[in-house]
């Protein structure tokens, strides 16, 4: 099937705004038709994962852009970068990989994009409008834009998410459509204790449950307490779309598409529903973990990125405590926000209880960690999926004042009361 | 024979690996040598190089783009993909090594379950392009 272009897609076609364009175009429509999309949408942002170094298919596809004279047409940010360019020192990799990932992230910044080196985008730097076609990469950066913010992004990733800035233009296709926003499984949480559904912690294990059981389906949440904090829904976010392909949820009563039941599930019926009960959480919970206990070799925490309350409760919950010697905490960020946390005073603060701050990048995606890191912990869902098999790491999932301290203890802490059932 | 959906049309012929779960290049797959790495998988171990990669769908992380293309490029990749469903991921990693390096691995979606399921490790599999792509199975 054809997809239906106007002049200026023609135009781009065929040269008339370079040869970077031509390719871009190329690439949008040829998606396009992959996905059986009648036409293209303008797009008023991106953002971008191509910036992160997966080999020399990364470089080659980027220099060939810069050289056709590639510059995004729409406002653009970038998701992490294999080096923090802040902090240099931490990477422990090797040089050809460095000088590689540093390259490519140059060539993305000379394109026009906006060096932000941050996954988390929409907590500072990029705030889409509800209901504004965007083009967005990085997991949990679309199912929070989507889903929170009520944007519509279908799930882009490397190579189409810049041909989609560059042109403006993108599949009107998948989440851009309404028929495919509609809430399709249902997960009713109102069986959880109120304690726990006000505890942070939930909320990864939420996200990974749900990514679990949803498959391709929209999910829909019913149960959440109202005003729910966008950190919670950022770690529900995150952790739903790396155990499962998730782009989109809506929560009753929390987010915009789900002012009601009915709203988020468009007047149909469920397809499936499943009651989330405490037996069900705690097995989602333990499966984030492969240890339980023993000495801590490093805690990771800020994937995705910290966010300034993030910092407000990590400060809180150090309290003028220390790091135990052996153990590394690292906390990664994003630029804008660590300038926020360091104007407040809070950086020198975590630096002088032995935290190491990671900005522009995260230590799942490039080795930061020492190498002989045995068992690390993290309150992060997606970190907990991903580090054993990226890093060979044994992971202890926990809350954040679990983690903290255990790394003061230097060995894994955990809180009975947290989990409490009634 | 099968009618077929290309998502990246083009010839190719090779013996099929069969997968009986979806593969995430990215995490999956070490694109220097081809061989499945997620330990979670169940073909972890066996090499994606210069076969006809048979899987129900892609799965994960769309930086599997890359992984893909990168595999293309070093020569460890497969020399075409048989879906059951369609996947835009992989779909755009070979076409754009097909773009940079024009080397070009046919994605194709098998819209008739049943020859899906009827292909097996070892079967030679050869894919048509043209105005009316095509699957071909030889035991």
């Amino acid at each position: 099937m054809a997809v239906r272009l106007v002049d200026r897609d023609r135009a781009m076609l065929g040269g008339a705004q370079g040869e970077a364009a031509r390719l871009a175009m190329e690439i949008v429509v040829a998606m396009a038709e992959s996905v059986g999309a009648e036409r293209l949408v303008d797009i008023a942002s991106g953002h971008i994962d191509g910036a992160l170094y997966h080999g020399k298919v990364s470089l080659d596809f980027a220099e060939r852009l810069v050289a056709g004279g590639g510059r995004v047409r729409v406002p653009t940010t970038l998701n992490v970068g294999s080096l923090d360019l802040l902090h240099p020192g931490l990477y422990r990799g090797d040089e050809d990989t460095a000088r590689a990932g540093r390259r490519l992230m140059e060539l993305y910044a000379e394109m026009g994009c906006r060096p932000t080196w941050t996954c988390a985008p929409y907590q500072k730097d990029a705030r889409p409008a509800f209901g504004e076609h965007v083009a967005w990469a990085e997991s949990n950066a679309i199912v929070f834009a989507n889903s929170v913010l009520g944007a519509r992004t279908d799930r882009y990733g490397d190579f189409i998410d810049i041909c989609a800035a560059i042109t403006g233009r993108a599949p009107y296709a998948g989440l851009h459509l309404d028929e495919n926003r509609r809430g399709e499984i249902l997960f009713r949480v109102s069986g959880l204790p109120g304690r726990l559904l006000g505890a942070d912690v939930l909320y990864p294990v939420l996200g990974h449950l749900v990514g679990l059981e949803s498959g391709t389906l929209v999910p829909v949440i019913d149960g959440l307490p109202a005003g729910t904090s966008e950190d919670r829904l950022k770690a529900l976010s995150a952790a739903a779309a790396s155990s499962g392909s998730v782009g989109l949820f809506h929560a009753v009563g929390v987010t915009p598409e789900a002012p009601t039941l009915e709203a988020a599930l468009q007047g149909a019926e469920a397809v499936r529903t499943i009651e989330v009960t405490m037996e069900r959480i705690a097995r989602a919970r333990d499966s984030l973990s492969t240890a339980t206990e023993g000495d801590l070799d490093a805690v990771s925490v800020g994937t995705p990125h910290f966010s300034v309350s993030e910092f407000e409760q990590l400060v809180g919950q150090l309290d003028g405590a220390r790091v135990a010697d052996g153990v590394a905490f690292y906390v990664s960020t994003g630029r804008s926000v660590l300038a926020e946390a360091e104007s407040r005073g809070w950086i020198e603060v975590c630096e002088r209880a032995g935290v190491t701050i990671v900005a522009d990048t995260c230590t799942y995606v490039t080795p930061i960690l020492r190498s002989d890191a045995r068992v690390v912990m993290t309150n992060s869902g997606k970190w907990a999926y991903y580090a054993p098999g990226n890093l060979d790491v044994q992971v202890v999932f926990g809350s954040l004042a679990e983690c903290v301290r255990s790394a003061v203890e230097g060995k894994v802490w955990r809180d009975p009361e947290v989990w409490a059932d009634g | 024979m099968a009618e077929v959906r290309a998502l990246v049309p083009g010839a190719a012929s090779g013996p099929a690996l069969v997968l009986s779960a979806p593969l995430s290049f990215w995490g999956g797959v070490d694109p220097t040598d081809g061989r499945i790495i997620d330990r979670r998988h169940p073909q972890a171990g066996e090499r994606v190089t210069g076969i006809v990669l048979v899987m129900p769908s892609g799965r994960g992380s769309s930086s599997s783009s890359s992984v893909l293309a990168e595999t293309i490029r070093a020569g460890t990749g497969p020399v075409a993909i048989v879906l059951a469903e369609p996947d835009g991921i992989l779909a755009l990693g070979a076409l754009v090594a097909s773009k940079l390096y024009g080397t070009t691995v046919p994605v194709v979606v098998v819209v008739d379950d049943r020859t899906y399921r009827s292909i097996t490790k070892g079967d030679e599999i050869e894919i048509r392009g043209g105005d009316r792509p095509e699957v071909r199975r030889q035991p």
